[in-house]
């Protein structure tokens, strides 16, 4: 009866959050700048990224180093997909773009699940050679797949049009779609995780003889979340591109994989809510420390603006965490209903008593 | 229940394993001692399935199990547990359980992700079994605990809790008694009997304590490197010569 009645609490206060979080998007759509509306977007795809990374490398514990390959696959199927057969002919100067491509376009719906489609399918195929080794291996063989696929999108001039990439695709990515995508993916990946599935996995992260002598599947549930991570990642990858609306090889190359893990160890490995926080702190530290890259004078001495001191300062930034935050900003906790509900009577009872 | 028939193991040039025989009938108590690198735990990795043998077969519930995975052979209910005691440390003492029960779930992944009804279903019927096993084996009150953190003796029972939610037929103890004083050896020594009797199990047991098989088991198999050196009851294997040389060695 108990858990009942707080299932359905804790349906009705999420529901809420949705809402929070619809209003939040409709007021950023009318009075927020384009800057700050980019910069959302790209917080919810990054947030989408990061969570389905966490899957595979926090819930089951596989040190995988290939995202960038779906997201490659997901935002080259998408684009394809959204262009129109006239401006597939103006791009593809070099060589015509293979049939059917060259024909089809879809609605963006239909483009991102292509997209998301690819990706899975992709990770079908990998999966067998990726899951028969662990470890070190694990994360050579996928950061292997990663390089195979940007090698792919560079040369394979009739089907992506190598380095010159696509150009000119529609802005259709838009708040709703980011962020909706990002509520989607947070909403099941935290189902599977809180299941039974879920539980294997961690399993297979704390011990995976173990888990398979108790009857675990190892290599089903492992490719599970590889291909569910990987379907995310494409779509994630398809909202990307037709937010930058230019795409070419060189965006997707492993600083951005390198990117996703800095985001899930700084937030607490195989933490979904560590995942989400830090993504949106990785976005928003992006932009707050373009400062340093510009020109400054300070007491007296002119510094130069350097570009790409950002990244020393993320390196700096990741190796406070890792000396002071050995699991990370929240470590494997989640953040739940109850423990607010726990942390605002303790406030309270502090405020009331005069602690505070 | 089990059949082992003439199986070997190699490990290089080492033998670790060689024609080793042993039929294991319903029901049965059956112990398995030797001095330390005898080949007692190869013998468990081979039916478990965490090891190919270079020869013999191994047939459990008339099914020959070559090949098989380890998983696939819980499923067909087998379950083991390691010398090592193996636990989910950072998952708690009623997740550990309630992985065991996982392999019988019937509820395919995206049920689970949706919560369709046959999940819902499955789901709760776990929890409740979980409750009962915890209770079972005395270790309800620490059920949110972080099963890490448990004191050895109660690992320990955790692990044969785990072993015991897969719902097997046949259960495989690697060394129970490892660590334990003799007042706590005795305490396990009656859990073994009441779970063997609620379960209806057959149990293979490795052991170096020898009084709790003594006590514990009704058929002895004892290796020395790689060879069954004696077969029988236990006040029969006491007596062998072979066995004497083997523990206590040459007179």
């Amino acid at each position: 009866m108990f858990l009942k009645e707080s299932a359905i609490r804790n349906f009705w206060l999420n529901l809420g959050a949705l809402a929070l979080l619809a209003l939040f998007l409709w007021g950023a759509e009318h009075f927020a700048n384009e800057y700050q509306v980019r910069l959302l977007n790209n917080m919810a795809i990054f947030v989408t990224l990061a969570v389905s990374y966490n899957l595979v490398n926090g819930i089951c514990g596989q040190l995988h180093l290939g995202p960038n390959a779906f997201i490659t696959l997901g935002a080259y199927t998408a684009a394809l997909l959204t262009l129109t057969p006239q401006q597939k002919e103006l791009i593809f100067i070099l060589q015509p773009l293979v049939w059917p491509l060259s024909q089809i376009t879809l609605p963006f719906a239909l483009a991102l699940l292509c997209g998301g489609l690819v990706a899975a399918l992709f990770g079908f195929i990998t999966g067998f050679p990726v899951f028969r080794v662990r470890g070190d291996y694990l994360a050579i063989v996928t950061l292997g797949f990663g390089e195979v696929v940007r090698v792919l999108a560079n040369n394979l001039q009739s089907l992506t049009n190598g380095p010159l990439g696509l150009k000119g695709l529609k802005p259709l990515t838009n708040l709703w779609w980011s962020w909706g995508v990002a509520a989607i993916t947070i909403i099941l990946i935290r189902a599977l995780v809180n299941s039974s599935y879920g539980r294997a996995m961690m399993a297979i992260r704390d011990d995976e003889a173990a888990a398979q002598a108790i009857g675990v599947d190892t290599f089903r549930h492992l490719m599970l979340a590889y291909i569910l991570s990987a379907f995310f990642f494409g779509v994630a990858g398809g909202l990307l591109a037709h937010l930058i609306t230019t795409i070419s090889p060189t965006l997707f190359t492993f600083f951005l994989t390198f990117n996703l893990l800095i985001i899930i160890v700084v937030g607490g490995l195989g933490s979904t809510t560590g995942a989400v926080l830090s993504a949106i702190l990785f976005t928003l530290a992006g932009e707050w420390l373009r400062i340093v890259e510009e020109p400054h004078t300070l007491l007296g001495v002119t510094i130069p603006g350097i570009p790409g001191l950002r990244m020393v300062f993320f390196s700096f930034l990741l190796l406070l965490v890792i000396v002071f935050f050995r699991q990370g900003l929240l470590g494997r906790r989640e953040f739940s209903w109850q423990s607010l509900g726990r942390f605002l009577r303790r406030f309270s009872a502090k405020v009331s008593t005069g602690h505070i | 229940m089990l059949e082992i028939a003439h199986l070997g193991v190699r490990f290089g040039g080492l033998l670790a394993l060689e024609d080793f025989c042993l039929t294991v009938p319903v029901g049965g108590l059956y112990g398995l001692i030797g001095p330390n690198g005898a080949g007692k735990t190869t013998v468990f990795n081979v039916v478990s399935g965490f090891l190919q043998p270079a020869s013999g077969t191994v047939i459990f519930r008339g099914q020959n199990l070559q090949g098989l995975p380890p998983h696939a052979r819980t499923a067909l209910g087998m379950a083991r547990t390691f010398q090592n005691i193996r636990l989910f440390g950072d998952l708690t003492v009623l997740e550990n359980v309630m992985v065991g029960f996982h392999c019988r779930s019937r509820a395919a992944w995206w049920e689970a992700v949706l919560r369709l009804p046959r999940y819902g279903r499955e789901e709760k019927r776990r929890q409740l079994r979980a409750w009962e096993l915890l209770e079972e084996v005395g270790l309800r009150e620490v059920a949110w605990e972080p099963a890490g953190q448990l004191p050895y003796g109660h690992q320990r029972r955790l692990e044969i809790a785990r072993a015991l939610a897969t719902g097997p037929r046949l259960l495989l103890l690697d060394e129970p008694a490892a660590g334990l004083n003799p007042q706590e050896t005795l305490e396990l020594l009656q859990f073994l009997k009441q779970i063997q009797e609620h379960h209806q199990l057959t149990m293979l047991v490795i052991e170096h304590n020898l009084r709790l098989v003594m006590e514990l088991c009704e058929h002895l198999t004892v290796l020395d490197h790689g060879l069954t050196i004696a077969q029988g009851p236990p006040a029969e294997v006491r007596q062998d010569p072979q066995v004497i040389r083997a523990y206590l060695g040459k007179q």
